[in-house]
């Protein structure tokens, strides 16, 4: 499938990343042409055949107690934020 | 006296135990190649004083008789790993002066083990790539030289400055993920032998995600007992990551010397398409002819969706990357550009922190998810997966380990163009089934090109079989008589 300049527009909302104007056809076409390549795998034939999600099948999932083992750590964790105050992470205002 | 740092591991550690030379001997000398090579750009961040320091430390536990599998041995970490107090990047923008809080499970289990970190290595951003070339903190140039040339050669990638600095003399070994090909292509582009161990091996808490169904960590040496020996202390269960295996971790360095006699041989026919490089096709035909001289037996198989790899990997790596690389988001750690809204500051922030081909598969990733076209790409994806995971395992009743080429070239130009992202990723043509099934993958040096340049062959065996790849790999490394392939100094 061809991509046009408004899907790339709504992609790159999606994925939160701001593509400007100009760089929108360029885009388009690479990730048109990548598209492309993978839509080759419509000639396989995959009737009745289970997903394989995971990276291997023969691990079952693990359990265990739900019980806190971690924490109170409030200055390790705000260490790295770029704009840590009072023990919260500062973001742009989000509430009028 | 042959020079500390062209000894092996095993070397060292022998060496080491009897006392010929001091751990903090090891390590100074190979913190001053590094300094000679610093124009190779294979580490983003040396760490020579906590090498001093650890050396030092490694030296008192050789004295007291409580010296660890890797004691004193200097590796490279590859910059995915998060380290603590140290910076980890993944090679990109957004994390540079990152300083991780914690340390993975795999640095932390070789530091257990004893082994001394050098730094953090070079890669591609966030592990995306073939070439090393997409790297914030610039490309990493292969050691290895074409006959009579002087342009610089790519190391591959992801980990580039991992097999740079191991064929360089560097680093005894170093650390490296594979989520389609990025231990084993680099190693094959850099004369060293790369191990991917099967999916659940190693724990991946603490390793930058790119893809999580994917990703795995292996090590990469100038040797196969090497990569055994370290691989040995890598491996094993982590509470932290619960796709790692409870199983226990063989001592993968007990089968060497076992050799190969009546073990049978995959060949797949798909691996040997109409244009296949010469030299690659010639090579892999040395390597079969040496395994039959060892007693093995070959027998032709067929991996029928193997030509369907590829274009699985890039909807399933892409999809799984735009959903772990959500994380970067400019609140929690890393870089970030201001904003005029929350969301605003989200889409600056990822704009300029990201390069292009990582921001390339988010988008491409983010689609293959998006609403209306999750069946036709993403469960597609994963249907195809779930057959070439079952092609290997048709054919692992019937042979022991196949044998094909690492790569389908030998290393590239830095300056050769590299604008078409399709034909970027063609450079794992050969890894990345292997990586979709799970299963584990080495690549060993096998010969030289008419041009000197280094050929790896990859060996794949089936699940939790890391033993037999190692016995085949070990096999092909004594017949191409892999200590003669030294990076020209």
């Amino acid at each position: 499938m061809s991509l046009d300049k408004a899907t790339i527009r709504k992609v790159a909302t999606l994925a939160r990343i701001e593509v400007p104007e100009a760089e929108l056809d360029a885009t388009a076409a690479k990730l048109s042409g990548i598209l492309k390549w993978i839509e080759q795998l419509s000639e396989v034939n995959t009737d009745n055949v289970a997903p394989m999600s995971g990276g291997t099948t023969d691990l079952a999932q693990s359990w265990r107690s739900d019980e806190v083992t971690d924490g109170g750590m409030a200055d390790k964790v705000l260490a790295n934020a770029p704009d840590a105050q009072d023990g919260f992470f500062g973001v742009p205002k989000v509430v009028e | 006296m042959t020079s500390l740092t062209s000894l092996t591991i095993a070397e060292a550690r022998d060496q080491l135990a009897k006392k010929e030379f001091t751990a903090l001997e090891l390590t100074e000398a190979h913190l001053q190649a590094m300094e000679k090579a610093k124009g190779l750009n294979a580490f983003i961040t040396p760490t020579a004083d906590i090498a001093r320091a650890r050396a030092k430390e490694s030296d008192a536990r050789l004295q007291s008789g409580k010296a660890g599998a890797l004691e004193g041995i200097p590796l490279g970490i590859k910059d995915l790993f998060c380290t603590e107090g140290v910076q980890t990047t993944a090679a990109s923008h957004i994390l540079e002066g990152f300083k991780p809080p914690y340390e993975s499970t795999v640095s932390q289990k070789l530091r257990d083990a004893g082994s001394v970190m050098l730094g953090k290595l070079n890669l591609d951003e966030f592990a995306m790539g073939s070439s090393n070339m997409s790297s914030y903190f610039g490309p990493v140039k292969n050691p290895w030289k074409a006959k009579g040339r002087s342009d610089d050669l790519v190391p591959g990638g992801s980990s580039g400055g991992s097999a740079a600095a191991v064929s360089g003399y560097l680093a005894m070994g170093a650390t490296g993920t594979d989520t389609g090909g990025s231990i084993r292509q680099p190693a094959s582009f850099c004369g060293i032998v790369g191990v991917k161990p099967t999916y659940g091996r190693c724990s991946r808490w603490g390793i930058v995600a790119f893809a999580s169904s994917l990703d795995q960590a292996g090590p990469m040496t100038r040797s196969v007992r090497d990569a055994a020996i370290m691989l040995k202390a890598m491996c094993g269960h982590d509470p932290m990551d619960s796709t790692s295996s409870p199983r226990t971790v063989p001592d993968f360095e007990a089968v060497l010397g076992q050799g190969v006699k009546g073990l049978r041989i995959g060949i797949p026919k798909e691996y040997r398409p109409d244009g296949l490089n010469s030299e690659v096709a010639a090579l892999w035909d040395k390597g079969i002819q040496w395994l039959k001289d060892a007693g093995a037996t070959t027998v032709d198989i067929s991996l029928p969706h193997t030509k369907y790899a590829l274009p699985t990997y890039y909807i399933v790596a892409p999809a799984e990357a735009s959903s772990n690389l959500a994380r970067y988001d400019g609140v929690r750690f890393g870089q970030r550009v201001d904003g005029k809204s929350l969301d605003d500051m989200y889409a600056k922030t990822r704009a300029a922190g990201f390069g292009t081909e990582v921001k390339r598969r988010i988008l491409i990733g983010t689609y293959v998810l998006s609403a209306g076209y999750y069946d036709a790409y993403y469960l597609k994806a994963q249907k195809v997966r779930a057959l070439i995971s079952k092609d290997f395992a048709d054919a692992f009743e019937k042979v022991d380990a196949i044998v094909t080429p690492t790569a389908p070239t030998a290393a590239f130009g830095m300056n050769d163009k590299q604008d078409d992202p399709v034909a970027m990723y063609l450079n794992d043509v050969f890894t990345v089934p292997a990586s979709l099934a799970g299963i584990p993958g080495a690549s060993v040096p096998g010969g030289l090109t008419s041009e000197g340049l280094p050929l790896g062959l990859q060996v794949l065996t089936n699940r939790w079989d890391e033993e037999t790849m190692f016995r085949v790999c070990q096999t092909l490394e004594e017949a191409a008589a892999f200590p003669s392939l030294k990076a020209p100094s």
